[in-house]
């Protein structure tokens, strides 16, 4: 019987965690290498609910977390809410298919890839991105966004301008926008105000978040809500000039307040997930010109204001290895996907925590003998000396069945160092 | 290529210098040159572009510029001629039918590879995105593809190309296709449960595996 902590003080334990997860980061060898993870709807799988159901009731969500969480004792835990199923309908919000929402009940929600901002427009957003995103960009993504295409634009005006210029506060379709966003305010408050409570109840239990703040690569942000995939990649030729001009405006605005938010919640880790920098989807030199510079900047810039960035290196990333080591060591996690963990710890293992990569291949269709095959593997070789955590490829894939996630969870007990 | 112009226009969009390559497509329009030679142009372009993919000199980036510019100089020299078009020249060629399966609505790797297809004179149908088992099965009916390419970003896809796979082997069709699988965290395991024929982890695996199957297009 793998030993638990469920008798153990939750003081002692929370302490004991969060120490275990800093000193990895560290760089530094612990008792045993720590599991953390992120999940989508694997949590509503768990507790016999559909995506839907958690996505549309608060309280189901929390429950299906409590379970989870409960289940697999990780060393800290990403709560998975996105019970935002009523606010996105009543928002009517376009880039999204959720559960409920265009998509089948049992599924995950899928981004929907598309231009949201043409050529044309980069000069309007670098020039002033708020005014573009109330007059032309929130409208495009969401019906209750329309009227805000109204909203004066202040900074143009003064004098008895300002007082004018009122008068599109009596506009019927900015009116009906700021009805829909204060009910949609209301929803996402309710949600947000009791997964706070959860979370300091699991805080309270002996569980530290694993998530403090969220920022995004700017070129991935520039392509994922911006311009489509299709165009981030043209413009690596059409428009070049305007694309990194807008690479570094992108990257100061997405950096602010994440420092502040992470602090509020008390937490340092701040999650970046990666999407078009892997190997294939574009080349070297595109890498260091388009992609890393910025991406290595905000990591410095988050490692500067004392916060830890969890990067998830989607895809494979081999090529990658000999570019992405330029950080200080052993103050940043890098969370690998498709990249070999073994490749990985001889290349980085000196500078950067490494997470991952039980694949959800092996997860959704492999034994637990094969599971635990594999954990054992990354504990021994990528988790010696210190500096791994354990975690899914892809954190728990929604259809990944519970006896292979427990032993993903417990194979850190199992093989501990000491 | 005997014309240093054809030449140099073949270099031009080789070597994604777009618009260039449109003012050079234009003179040449202009000066009277066959529709057909510049299609032919196109296409021994695209044999240096799907080259230099296949070397690693060229990713997705320079696939999509160079599927663009394509299309912008097929609209140019379309109006020019009778519509003996890619598809009947394509008739003898190896029939891909692609699709991403139920559930799952990314098609960034499926347009990929269908356009590397594509430019490798492949005949290949696009079903889309979310395609049910029973999409797949009506369009092998009535298409008789050689290859079935099954794409799929999400891991809920794991299960919708086996699904797809038995579906096509209850319809009684199996021995009528191969399969392949490819995309997101497709590998040799998810191959194993899918019975899927083959799985690849980029493009041109999938170009070879057609080439290996069906040998080259015509």
């Amino acid at each position: 019987m793998t030993p638990k902590d469920s008798d153990r003080d939750p003081k002692e334990l929370y302490q004991e965690r969060v120490e275990r997860i800093a000193d990895t980061v560290a760089l530094k060898e612990t008792d045993r290498v720590p599991y953390i993870y992120l999940t989508r709807f694997w949590n509503a799988k768990l507790a016999d609910m559909t995506s839907k159901d958690t996505m549309y009731d608060v309280e189901k969500s929390i429950s299906s977390n409590r379970k989870a969480i409960e289940l697999l004792q990780p060393d800290a835990f990403g709560a998975a809410n996105y019970a935002y199923g009523q606010a996105l309908e009543k928002l009517d919000y376009h880039p999204l298919e959720w559960p409920g929402g265009g998509a089948a009940d049992d599924v995950c929600f899928q981004y929907i890839d598309k231009e949201l901002m043409v050529p044309d427009e980069y000069d309007e957003y670098l020039f002033d991105p708020t005014a573009f995103y109330l007059q032309k960009y929130l409208p495009r993504i969401a019906t209750g966004f329309e009227g805000l295409k109204h909203f004066p634009n202040f900074p143009t005006l003064s004098e008895w301008n300002i007082i004018y210029n009122l008068r599109a506060f009596a506009n019927p379709e900015l009116q009906e926008s700021f009805k829909t966003l204060m009910e949609v305010g209301e929803m996402v408050d309710h949600s947000m105000t009791k997964m706070t409570e959860f979370i300091k109840e699991m805080i309270e239990a002996g569980y530290p978040m694993a998530i403090g703040g969220f920022c995004k690569a700017p070129y991935d942000h520039i392509v994922d809500f911006l311009r489509g995939s299709k165009g981030g990649m043209l413009d690596m030729f059409r428009h070049k000039d305007k694309l990194l001009e807008t690479i570094d405006k992108a990257r100061l605005l997405l950096n602010t307040n994440v420092v502040e938010g992470a602090k509020l919640v008390g937490c340092p880790y701040v999650f970046i997930p990666l999407h078009w920098g892997l190997d294939g989807f574009m080349s070297p030199d595109q890498f260091n010109e388009f992609y890393w510079p910025s991406l290595r900047q905000t990591i410095h810039d988050l490692i500067d204001a004392e916060m830890t960035p969890v990067i998830l290196w989607e895809g494979d990333c081999t090529t990658r290895l000999e570019f992405i080591g330029d950080i200080p060591p052993g103050k940043a996690i890098y969370w690998f996907e498709r990249t070999d963990l073994h490749t990985t710890k001889d290349v980085l293992g000196d500078v950067v925590c490494l997470r991952g990569n039980v694949p959800p291949s092996l997860l959704n269709t492999g034994t637990v003998d094969e599971v635990n095959a594999y954990c054992k593997d990354l504990i021994e070789y990528v988790g010696k000396g210190g500096g791994f955590i354990l975690d899914g490829a892809a954190s728990i894939t929604d259809e990944a069945p519970i006896e292979n996630v427990v032993a993903m969870a417990e194979s850190v007990r199992k093989y501990a160092n000491k | 290529m005997s014309n240093e112009k054809h030449e140099k226009l073949v270099n031009l969009i080789a070597d994604m210098e777009e618009d260039e390559a449109l003012t050079l497509t234009q003179e040449l329009i202009d000066e009277g040159a066959e529709p057909t030679a510049i299609l032919d142009i196109c296409r021994a372009a695209m044999d240096i572009v799907g080259q230099r993919f296949e070397d690693n000199e060229y990713f997705v980036p320079e696939l999509i510029l160079a599927g663009e510019v394509l299309d912008q100089m097929s609209a140019m020299v379309k109006p020019l001629i009778a519509d003996t078009t890619d598809e009947e020249d394509k008739v003898d060629s190896g029939m891909v039918l692609i699709g991403t399966v139920h559930g799952d609505l990314h098609d960034i790797g499926k347009n990929i590879v269908t356009f590397m297809l594509d430019v490798n004179g492949y005949n290949v149908i696009d079903l889309g995105v979310d395609v049910s088992p029973q999409a797949f099965i009506d369009a092998i009916k009535e298409k008789s593809p050689e290859i079935v390419g099954l794409s799929g970003f999400l891991t809920l896809a794991f299960d919708s190309m086996k699904e797809t796979v038995e579906a096509i082997s209850e319809a009684g069709l199996r021995e009528e296709v191969k399969i392949m699988i490819g995309g997101g965290q497709v590998d040799e395991q998810i191959l194993n449960y899918t019975g899927a024929d083959s799985f690849g982890l980029n493009a041109m695996s999938a170009v070879n595996q057609c080439k290996e199957w069906i040998g080259e297009a015509a």
